[in-house]
């Protein structure tokens, strides 16, 4: 799967799980997803339905607010993740 | 030394403190694991630290006013489903069960109890769980309305599923907590406030005590997520002293929850935003057993300022 295939997935389960102020589908790659109104307990249900949407598990040391603050650095994560 | 070493070290530290407070009727047994029952001193002593606490909010908020509201240690058990706890800490919580059966049943339940078994497994819910934490019970009741800044003063037991040979760790406990609901920038001042005073009190009561941040134990990997955030985002502080050396344990904190009752609970201020809620809470049992660690068993021996403040003499 390339990236862009991966964005427009990481976009859809924002959309459902993210509880966004702003359009996930067009919100900017690198915007910050919190300050966005995403609540801390809305991270954790975009990390399960991300991990049902590609069937993957992320490591402990990606469990970080890091890993999930914009769309870019979720596309990358689970990407990293595909390719280990 | 190796990590064995202190390991077991503390382990004795902790039954060394559990058999003093038992030989000196400070903690009376029950037949619940991890439960105890205060004797005489001890139950001053809480008693003591709980009129402290009320002396602060009184201090702490003339304006915006104090209510006192009791809320008993049994709530429904859509209460946990509410506030997250299902989610975030199936591992603490606790739920009632109940006998709703008919004669048949109840014949059951009686021979598998004369045999010894489980009789346990013939109940079945009862759509009642022990209440976490006493501020939970306030936002339920809260639900829909529009708040002000008021500080809610509240005392009550809460139950934690984590029974444990350290005698700092109670299954069942009492807690006193002071939590504020309103705008962002009254949480903040409410959190601030509270750990200043709080850290001032329980110093004043000759504990050598430490403010750190700190984080919820969230149940499994979601919970590593959680527990990241609420660390990054300095959302808890814990005040800490060392009953056992080198090993702090916390004996009272204080939350930032952001919108998280808030949304849960419906609740909003005058402009129409979510409510953001911060909460202070000392966990009663534990203070009176750091101060029993520091001056004694014999309350009548204790420095006469700590008599005073706890209202001793």
């Amino acid at each position: 799967m390339d990236s862009t295939a991966i964005e427009t997935t990481v976009r859809e389960v924002l959309a459902e799980q993210g509880k966004l102020s702003e359009d996930a589908q067009s919100i900017a790659a690198d915007a910050d997803l919190y300050r966005a109104g995403m609540t801390s307990h809305a991270s954790v249900n975009v990390m399960l339905g991300l991990e049902d949407e590609f069937d993957i598990e992320f490591p402990e040391e990606r469990l970080t607010k890091a890993t999930f603050t914009s769309v870019q650095s979720i596309t990358d994560a689970v990407e990293a993740i595909q390719n280990d | 030394m190796t990590i064995m070493d202190t390991h077991q070290d503390l382990a004795t530290q902790q039954d060394t403190f559990r058999a003093g407070l038992e030989a000196n009727d400070w903690l009376l047994p029950t037949l619940g694991d991890g439960v105890n029952g205060l004797g005489p001193q001890a139950e001053d002593v809480v008693q003591g630290i709980a009129a402290a606490a009320r002396r602060i909010a009184a201090e702490l908020s003339p304006e915006a006013g104090t209510r006192r509201l009791r809320f008993p240690p049994v709530n429904g058990t859509r209460l946990l489903e509410r506030t997250d706890y299902v989610a975030s800490f199936p591992q603490l919580l606790g739920t009632i069960s109940a006998f709703e059966g008919d004669n048949k049943a109840h014949r059951k339940l009686l021979s598998m109890y004369e045999d010894g078994g489980d009789w346990s497994g013939e109940l079945s819910p009862a759509g009642h769980a022990l209440v976490p934490a006493v501020c939970h019970p306030l936002y339920a009741y809260l639900e829909g309305s529009q708040v002000d800044g008021t500080v809610f003063e509240l005392m009550g037991e809460c139950y934690r599923h984590e029974p444990s040979p350290d005698p700092m760790r109670f299954v069942t406990f009492r807690m006193f907590e002071a939590v504020r609901l309103g705008t962002p920038q009254e949480a903040d001042e409410h959190r601030e406030k509270w750990l200043a005073a709080g850290t001032d009190l329980l110093r004043a009561l000759g504990l050598t005590v430490e403010a750190d941040t700190a984080n919820d134990p969230f149940f499994g990997r979601a919970g590593k997520l959680l527990s990241a955030g609420q660390r990054e985002a300095q959302l808890k502080f814990e005040i800490l002293t060392e009953v056992y050396p080198g090993h702090p344990t916390a004996i009272a904190s204080a939350n930032l929850h952001e919108e998280h009752f808030g949304e849960a609970f419906d609740l909003h201020t005058a402009d129409g935003a979510v409510a953001h809620s911060a909460c202070f809470g000392f966990g009663l049992e534990r203070v009176a057993l750091a101060l029993a660690a520091k001056h004694g068993f014999d309350v009548a021996a204790w420095p006469a300022s700590v008599r005073q403040e706890l209202g001793l003499s």
